[in-house]
């Protein structure tokens, strides 16, 4: 198992809004919204760097949505910023007609997706999220995994033409990705090579795949971690290479069971190479309030969790 | 000045072309397309801004429409087919399949003249408000206007616009609403009762004024008051007084012909009452 350590933990929602004061500076077309959580959304560097590119939408998502598409429409770039419950189900018919199917060049980025939003509870803490907006044909869907990979993918989406759904999350978690990274729509990125098992990871449960792989190591099960930033378009290719070798596949996400990470590999493998998979995701419940570790682990999102859905999709194969 | 003369004349073509339409695949929404028709032919004929024959989605330089209530699409699919922006004999394919002319307006099938999907309602208004805010980015003083129902004013999102778009002072913005007082279901009154709809728009902080929506010398006086009223740091709002079926005389003052299609006879009734002014397609 190749090692991988980290020297500070910072949170997801940092580096947008550090990628975006980056892209504010790279295109002057760059303009941002935001539903009233500037501090949540780390937007407020770009709004003291570009006011008169900002834009105050208040707490009137389904406006703020409509707004970044006519802005869109005149030829800027607009990023949106709010939780990520209200990014999506509040605003899903807004998002599909303005933006998906209107087929505009907006980044609706969400922070607080998830269970570790906390404290907050479950009217907040959205787990359907990345489910409605892969069902939205045109939606580009990234969750990367940590601070340097969510300010790469914040400039990555802005010189992708097309709407996008990029979601982060509230907690300090661990960086150890790369600060010079190039982030690359669509493409996998492969942690750690093995051959027993293929553990395909997304947002805050790629570090935890890591930590499930060097667990794994030893108990001389040489696991391939690969992370799947981007859930659509999905690296099809890096999936299939990678089942081929090792037969068997847990997935791991922050989110439910259904429409979730998981379910498109479970698909595409379904319809190409049927393997046994077993899914690390929360099954068809809300969640709750409580510290996020404390969450994670009740709602079955643990390292240990990937661990034992590892040894039992090995004895599957 | 306007030629109210030739305004008239192109919107009789307008409603031969809407009823035809509608008649053509049974389905489609003649009552607000033929009410809304006198101001939408105002609009591209006499009073916007545009280059039909170099459509752009961003329209730089150019003033910008944009019709919320979607579902009267042959009323815009018919205007902007007789001010050039794609050829009038397209218009036979309204609602066929593998048409451009989708029951309602889209960009998915790249339609000169059409900037957003529009028929879910509410919507419009929002876009509006970001395009006229580019446009200020761009220094650009021309002005994006839009078009709603009544009954749409029942959606919340209209409302979190119109609280915006006074906050913000997005003064070259003119919004109109097609005041003819029926919905779906019936009578706005009976339905979602709007009250003092004046009122409300007064009391966001919106200029307010008001017009005879079918008649067509009302229609260029008002809306050169209401251009007049931009860049003065309120949006401002035209409630447009029109019958639904403006135009056919058993069509108007009710909501039965919201979204139904004429009979072979009705059809040929309807057209004896509309003179053929710029040829059928």
């Amino acid at each position: 198992m190749k090692k991988y350590t980290y020297t500070e933990q910072k949170d997801t929602r940092s580096g947008f809004g550090a990628g975006l004061l980056e892209a504010g500076k790279k295109n002057s077309n760059v303009v941002a919204f935001c539903a009233d959580l500037i501090g949540s959304l780390k937007m407020g560097d770009f709004k003291n760097e570009f006011p008169e590119r900002f834009f105050q939408a208040g707490i009137a998502e389904a406006n703020m949505i409509g707004m970044a598409a006519g802005m869109a429409t005149a030829g800027k770039i607009p990023f949106t910023g709010t939780f990520a419950n209200f990014s999506t189900a509040r605003v899903l018919d807004q998002v599909r007609q303005s933006i998906a199917y209107s087929n505009k060049n907006v980044k609706i980025c969400a922070s607080h997706a998830g269970l570790t939003l906390g404290e907050d509870g479950a009217t907040h803490q959205t787990m359907e999220d990345i489910s409605m907006m892969k069902n939205l044909p045109n939606m580009v869907v990234i969750n990367p995994c940590d601070y340097n990979q969510t300010k790469a993918a914040t400039l990555a989406i802005l010189d992708y033409e097309g709407p996008v759904y990029l979601r982060f999350g509230r907690p300090k978690v661990p960086v150890f990705t790369p600060e010079d990274q190039k982030f690359e729509i669509g493409k996998a990125i492969i942690f750690n090579e093995g051959a027993d098992v293929s553990i395909f990871a997304t947002g805050h449960m790629v570090w935890k795949a890591i930590e499930a792989g060097e667990l794994l190591a030893a108990k001389g099960i040489d696991a391939e971690i690969i992370n799947i930033h981007t859930i659509k378009p999905l690296d099809q290719k890096a999936v299939l290479d990678s089942v081929a070798k090792t037969n068997c596949v847990v997935t791991a996400e922050e989110h439910l069971r259904n429409g979730g990470l998981g379910d498109s590999i479970a698909q595409l493998l379904a319809l190409n190479a049927p393997a046994p998979i077993e899914m690390v995701a929360v099954d068809d419940k809300f969640g709750e309030s409580g510290p996020p570790e404390e969450l994670m682990s009740k709602y079955g999102l643990d390292t240990v969790d990937i661990v034992e859905a590892a040894l039992k999709v090995i004895k599957r194969k | 000045m306007a030629d109210i003369n030739k305004l008239q004349d192109f919107a009789s073509q307008v409603r031969r072309d809407i009823l035809r339409m509608v008649h053509a695949v049974n389905s489609g929404h003649p009552g607000g397309s033929l009410g809304s028709t006198d101001f939408v032919t105002a609009l591209y004929q006499d009073i916007l801004s545009y280059d039909s024959s170099n459509f752009t989605m961003e329209g730089k330089g150019e003033d910008i429409f944009y019709l919320s209530n979607g579902h009267i699409s042959p009323m815009w699919y018919s205007i902007l087919a007789h001010s050039g922006f794609f050829a009038v004999s397209e218009l036979a394919t309204f609602r066929k399949i593998g048409t451009r002319l989708q029951g309602h307006p889209t960009t998915a099938e790249g339609l000169e003249g059409i900037r957003i999907a529009s028929g879910s309602l509410g919507q419009g208004l929002s876009v509006a408000i970001g395009h006229a805010q580019a446009k200020k980015l761009d220094n650009d003083n021309h002005i994006v206007y839009t078009l709603h129902g009544d009954g749409e004013l029942d959606e919340g999102q209209i409302w979190e616009a119109v609280l915006y778009a006074a906050a913000k002072k997005v003064d070259n913005l003119i919004a109109t609403v097609d005041y003819n007082k029926q919905q779906i279901d019936g009578p706005i009154e009976e339905v979602m009762s709007l009250g003092d709809l004046a009122a409300k728009w007064k009391a966001f902080g919106w200029i307010v004024m008001e017009m005879k929506g079918n008649d067509m010398a009302d229609i260029i006086k008002v809306m050169a008051q209401a251009k007049e009223a931009a860049h003065q740091g309120k949006p401002i709002v035209v409630l447009m007084h029109t019958e639904m079926g403006a135009g056919v005389d058993f069509m108007m003052g009710t909501h039965k012909w919201h979204g139904v299609a004429p009979n072979d006879e009705q059809l040929a009734n309807a057209l004896g009452q509309l003179p053929e002014t710029l040829g059928d397609y």
